[in-house]
C-alpha cells in the first residue's frame, strides 16, 4: 500500500503531535470539570440533596468525558509507542495512584445513592473528592516532571530503564517545580469545575462554587505566572542537534544538549506567545465572570484558559515530548518517537472519520441535557438519578 | 532480568484482565438484551415492557460501572508493566486499541449517560436508538480488542524494522481481517450473550420461585431463552472455528490443549480425558476416540496434525535460524547505513525467526553465544503447560454444550408449554448462573496460557516483554489491586443482590392508567391506543 505516502512522514508526525494536544485538551476541558466538581463536592454541598445536585450535574456525562483519558492512552500507544512505553512505566506508582483514583470514581457515582445510610454516602463523597483532586494534582506534577526531564535511558535494544529505587521514583517526582505545576493544574480544574457548577446548578451550590472558583482562579493565575518565570530564569531546557524529520523512529539516532532555556522557543517562534496570552486572559476573564455571576461566558473563558495553558507547554517544548535528564540522548522527540509512516497514516484516516462524529454526538448529548439540575429534580426522581 | 519480576507482572496482568472479564461478558450481552426488550416496548407500547427494560438496564448499570473502571487499568497496563512489549509491537498493537476508543468506547460511554438519565428528555424512539447505540458500541469495543489480541496469537501484516528495533505494520487490512481475530470475536461476543441470557434466566427463575414479579420474569425468560439458544449454538460453532484456525496458526497451542505428544497417522485420534504428564511426555489413563481429532482439526482425512515432539524439533531449528538473523541485526545496528547489502539480505531471509533467538535471552545475554544445551532448553520452553490447558479446555467445552441444553429446554417450555416451568428447573436455572463466567475465564486461560512462552506468538518472548521495574514496585501495585478489587467486588455483589431482591421499580400510577385505557378499549368505549 503506497497510499500512505500521500502525506510525508514529517507532516504526519506534526499532525499527530497536534492531535496529541487535541486529546489532552479534550480530556482537560470535559473530564476536567468532572474532576473539579469531584474535588469541590464536600465544600459546595452541605446537605445530601445539595451534594446530589452537584453530582447529577455531571452524572450523565462523566462517562463519555472519561473516554478522552482512555482514548488518550490508546492514541499515545498507537502514534507514540515509545512515549507510551517510557512514560507509564517510568511514572509507575504515580500512574497506579491515578488509576486507583479513577477506578474509585465510576463506582462512587453509581453506588453512592444506592443506599440510604449516611456513612455509606459520605464515604463515597470522599471517594469522589479523591477521584477528582488527586488526578488533577498529579497530572500537573507529571507535566512539571516532563519539563524538568525524567530519569530514564534507553538501551541499545531500546529497552527503557529507570534510575533509582521504587521509593525515590515516586517521591522523586515531587520536585518543587513539579509540585508548583501540580498546583496550577489543580487550581485551574477547580476553577473549571466551579464554572460548570455555576452554570448547571443553582442556589447555594452555585454560590459556593463561584466563591471557591474565584479564589482557585486567582491561585491558578499567580502560580502559572510563577511557573513561567521559573522556566525562564530557574531551569535548563533541552535542545535537539541536527534534525532528521523524516528519519526512523529511533531516539538514539539524534543528539540532544542541555543548558538552553525552554523560553528560547519564544524568541525563535514569536507567534507562540498566543498560547500564554490565551492562558492568562482565559483565567482572568473567568474570574471576572464568576464574580459578575455570568454563566455561559465564564465556562467558555475557563475553557480558553485551559487551552492556553496546555498549548503553552506543548509549544514551548516542541519538538521534545519527553526529555531525559540523566541521558539527554534518550529523550523522545516528535521526530524520533512516533509510529511508522503507515500506522500514522491509517490512524489519521480513522481519526478524521470518527473524531467529527464523536464531537457531533457529544454536542447532541449536551444539548439534550441542557438546563439546570435543581433540588426538585433530585428529590422527585430519587430512585433513578445518582 | 530476574524471573521473579516477569512472573509477578504476568500474575498482575492475568489477575486484572480476568477480573475485568467478570464484567465484560454481561455488558456485551445484557446491553443487547435490554435493547431488544426496549424495542418490544416501543413496538407494543405496553408499560410492562418499559418496566422490564428499566429493571434490567439498572442491573446492567451496576455491572457496567465496574467494567469501565477495571477497563481503565487494562488500557494503561501495557505501558506500565510491559514497556518493552509496548515499544516492540506498539506500532501494530496500539492501533486497534486507539480505534476501539474512537469508534466504539466513545459511543458507548457517551450514550450510556442518556440511557439512564434521558427517559424524560427523549422520545421513546430516540431513547431506544440510544440504547441500541450503547449495545453496538460495547460490541464494537470487543471487535477491536479481539483484533488486537488476535494479532498476538497470529501476528500477520507486520515486519521487523532493524532501524527502530521493533515490529512495524505492513498491512492494516491483514491485521484487521486476521482470521484468528474474526473467529475469536464472534466466539467471545456470543459467550457474552450466553452469559447475559443465563443471568436473566436465573434471576427470573428466582422470582418465579419466590412467586413475585411473574409478568416480568416470564417475559424475560422468553426473550433470554430464545436469544441464549442462538448464542449458545454460535459459541460452539465459532469455538470450533477457533480450533480449526489454531491447527495452522498455533500448532503448539493446539497440540498442548489436546495433549498430542507425538505426531499420529492421519486422521489423529481425540483424547477425551486422561492425565497428561509433561515430564514423560505421555498421557496416563487416556480415553481415545480414533479419527475425531484429525477431522475436527484439519477437516480432512489425510492431513496430519503435528505432535509436541515434532514441534519442539521445529522450534529448535527456528532458534538456530533466528541466531543467524540476530547476528545480522547486530551488524546492521553497528554499521547502520554502511551495512553491506549482503548482510541486510541475510537479515531479511531469516528475520521471521528472530523471535526464536530471543528465547535464548533467558539463558544468555548474547544469543550467538548460546550452548547446544541452552538451545535445547529454549526449544523445550516453547511447550506450554499441557495439563492445565488440557483440563481447562475440556471443562469449558463441556459447559459450552450444557448451555445449549439449558437454553433449548427453557425455549421449549416457554414456546410450547405456556411458560410453565417445573420447580426443579427453576432451581437449576438459579444454580447455573455462575457457569458461563467460569467457562469464559477458562476460555481466556486456554487462549493466553496456551500462547506461552510468547507475548506475541513467535515474535516476542514473555520473559523479555516486561518493564524494568523492581519487585517492590510490583508487590505494592499487586497488593493494591488485590485489596482494591476485592472491596469493589464485595460492594458490587452486595448491590446486585440488594437490587435483585428489591425487584423492579413499579410506577403504579402509570401502570394503572394504562390498564384502565386498555380495558376501556376492550369494552369498545374508545378507539384510541392506550397512552403511556
Amino acid at each position: 500500500m503506497i497510499l500512505f505516502e500521500m502525506i510525508d512522514y514529517d507532516v504526519l508526525r506534526v499532525i499527530w503531535w497536534v492531535l496529541l494536544g487535541v486529546l489532552l485538551i479534550g480530556f482537560a476541558l470535559t473530564d476536567g470539570f468532572d474532576m473539579g466538581v469531584g474535588a469541590l463536592l464536600p465544600f459546595v454541598g452541605k446537605t445530601d440533596v445539595e451534594r446530589r445536585v452537584a453530582i447529577n450535574t455531571i452524572g450523565p456525562v462523566w462517562e463519555g468525558n472519561q473516554v478522552w483519558f482512555i482514548l488518550g492512552g490508546g492514541a499515545i500507544f498507537a502514534a507514540w509507542p515509545p512515549l507510551y512505553a517510557v512514560s507509564f512505566s517510568g511514572f509507575y506508582l504515580a500512574m497506579f495512584v491515578i488509576l486507583a483514583a479513577f477506578i474509585l470514581r465510576p463506582v462512587a457515582f453509581k453506588y453512592r445513592s444506592k443506599r440510604d445510610s449516611q456513612a455509606w454516602r459520605s464515604s463515597w463523597d470522599w471517594a469522589l473528592f479523591v477521584g477528582g483532586a488527586v488526578p488533577a494534582l498529579l497530572f500537573g506534577v507529571a507535566v512539571g516532571n516532563v519539563l524538568l526531564g525524567v530519569p530514564f535511558h534507553l538501551t541499545e535494544d531500546l529497552m527503557p530503564m529507570y534510575d533509582g529505587n521504587f521509593f525515590s521514583k515516586f517521591i522523586g517526582l515531587l520536585r518543587p517545580f513539579a509540585l508548583l505545576a501540580g498546583v496550577v493544574s489543580l487550581s485551574v480544574l477547580l476553577m473549571h469545575g466551579a464554572a460548570w457548577l455555576s452554570l448547571k446548578a443553582e442556589g447555594p451550590v452555585a454560590q459556593r462554587a463561584r466563591r471557591i472558583g474565584t479564589v482557585a482562579g486567582i491561585v491558578a493565575f499567580v502560580t502559572y505566572a510563577v511557573a513561567g518565570l521559573w522556566m525562564a530564569f530557574g531551569m535548563d531546557g533541552y535542545a535537539l542537534g541536527e534534525v532528521t524529520a523524516n528519519g526512523p523512529s529511533n531516539p538514539l539516532y539524534s543528539e540532544v544538549s542541555r543548558g538552553v532555556s525552554w523560553m528560547s522557543a519564544y524568541a525563535a517562534r514569536p507567534w507562540i506567545w498566543i498560547a500564554p496570552v490565551m492562558g492568562f486572559s482565559g483565567i482572568a476573564m473567568a474570574v471576572v465572570g464568576m464574580r459578575a455571576g455570568r454563566e455561559v461566558s465564564t465556562l467558555l473563558w475557563s475553557q480558553l484558559g485551559i487551552v492556553g495553558i496546555i498549548s503553552s507547554v506543548g509549544l514551548t517544548m516542541f519538538p521534545f515530548i519527553l526529555p531525559s535528564n540523566v541521558d539527554p540522548k534518550s529523550s523522545l522527540t516528535v521526530w524520533d518517537a512516533s509510529s511508522s509512516h503507515q500506522t500514522l497514516f491509517v490512524m489519521l484516516v480513522v481519526t478524521v472519520i470518527f473524531l467529527p462524529l464523536i464531537l457531533g454526538y457529544t454536542a447532541w448529548v449536551y444539548k439534550v441535557l441542557w438546563g439546570k439540575v435543581t433540588e426538585a429534580d433530585v428529590t422527585e426522581n430519587s430512585h433513578s438519578v445518582y | 532480568m530476574e524471573i521473579g519480576l516477569v512472573e509477578l507482572s504476568r500474575l498482575q496482568f492475568a489477575m486484572t484482565a480476568m477480573y475485568h472479564f467478570l464484567f465484560v461478558p454481561l455488558t456485551l450481552g445484557l446491553s443487547i438484551l435490554v435493547a431488544i426488550m426496549e424495542t418490544v416496548y416501543v413496538m407494543t407500547n405496553r408499560p410492562i415492557w418499559r418496566q422490564i427494560t428499566k429493571f434490567w438496564a439498572m442491573l446492567f448499570g451496576i455491572n457496567f460501572a465496574l467494567g469501565v473502571a477495571t477497563g481503565l487499568t487494562m488500557e494503561f497496563q501495557f505501558g506500565m508493566n510491559w514497556s518493552y512489549y509496548s515499544h516492540y509491537v506498539g506500532d501494530i498493537f496500539g492501533a486497534p486499541l486507539a480505534i476501539e476508543g474512537l469508534m466504539a468506547f466513545f459511543m458507548e460511554a457517551t450514550f450510556v449517560g442518556l440511557m439512564f438519565f434521558g427517559w424524560d428528555k427523549l422520545t421513546k424512539v430516540q431513547h431506544a436508538v440510544v440504547t441500541w447505540l450503547v449495545a453496538i458500541g460495547s460490541n464494537f469495543s470487543a471487535l477491536w480488542i479481539l483484533i488486537a489480541n488476535g494479532w498476538m496469537q497470529n501476528p500477520v501484516g507486520s515486519v521487523f524494522n532493524p532501524d527502530t528495533m521493533r515490529m512495524e505494520m505492513t498491512s492494516f487490512f491483514d491485521v484487521m481481517f486476521n482470521e484468528v481475530a474474526q473467529a475469536k470475536f464472534v466466539h467471545t461476543v456470543s459467550a457474552g450473550y450466553v452469559t447475559a441470557s443465563v443471568f436473566v434466566l436465573g434471576v427470573s427463575a428466582f422470582y418465579l420461585i419466590q412467586d413475585k414479579h411473574k409478568d416480568l420474569a416470564r417475559r424475560s425468560i422468553g426473550v433470554a431463552s430464545a436469544f441464549g439458544l442462538a448464542s449458545a449454538l454460535s459459541v460452539v460453532v465459532l469455538g470450533d472455528e477457533s480450533g480449526y484456525s489454531a491447527s495452522h496458526t498455533q500448532k503448539m497451542k493446539l497440540a498442548a490443549i489436546e495433549a498430542m505428544w507425538e505426531t499420529e497417522e492421519a486422521p489423529a485420534s481425540f483424547t477425551l480425558v486422561g492425565f497428561p504428564d509433561q515430564e514423560a511426555r505421555e498421557t496416563h489413563y487416556a480415553v481415545r476416540f480414533p479419527w475425531v481429532m484429525g477431522i475436527i482439526g484439519t477437516r480432512s482425512l489425510t492431513k496430519k496434525i503435528p505432535g509436541i515432539a515434532e514441534l519442539v524439533k521445529i522450534s529448535e531449528h527456528k532458534i538456530r535460524d533466528g541466531i543467524i538473523a540476530y547476528d545480522a541485526l547486530m551488524t546492521i545496528r553497528a554499521e547502520r547505513e554502511a551495512t553491506p547489502q549482503q548482510v541486510r539480505d541475510t537479515f531479511e531471509a531469516h528475520s521471521g525467526n528472530l523471535g526464536y533467538a530471543l528465547l535464548l535471552k533467558r539463558y544468555v545475554d548474547d544469543p550467538r553465544e548460546a550452548t547446544e544445551e541452552q538451545i535445547k532448553l529454549a526449544a523445550d520452553d516453547t511447550v506450554p503447560g499441557v495439563a492445565p490447558l488440557f483440563w481447562a479446555f475440556r471443562v469449558m467445552v463441556g459447559l459450552g454444550f450444557s448451555f445449549i441444553a439449558v437454553m433449548l429446554y427453557f425455549f421449549w417450555r416457554s414456546s410450547f408449554r405456556q411458560m410453565q416451568f417445573p420447580r426443579w428447573s427453576l432451581y437449576f436455572a438459579v444454580a447455573v448462573i455462575p457457569a458461563p463466567w467460569i467457562a469464559a475465564e477458562l476460555g481466556w486461560f486456554v487462549s493466553e496460557f496456551g500462547r506461552q512462552p510468547w507475548t506475541v506468538d513467535g515474535i516476542l518472548p514473555t520473559a523479555l516483554s516486561a518493564s524494568h521495574l523492581t519487585v517492590a514496585d510490583l508487590l505494592i501495585t499487586l497488593t493494591g489491586f488485590v485489596t482494591f478489587y476485592t472491596i469493589l467486588f464485595i460492594v458490587e455483589m452486595g448491590l446486585m443482590v440488594k437490587y435483585i431482591r428489591k425487584g423492579p421499580y413499579q410506577d403504579v400510577e402509570e401502570t394503572n392508567t394504562w390498564q384502565r385505557a386498555y380495558e376501556a378499549r376492550l369494552r369498545g368505549e374508545t378507539n384510541a391506543t392506550p397512552a403511556e
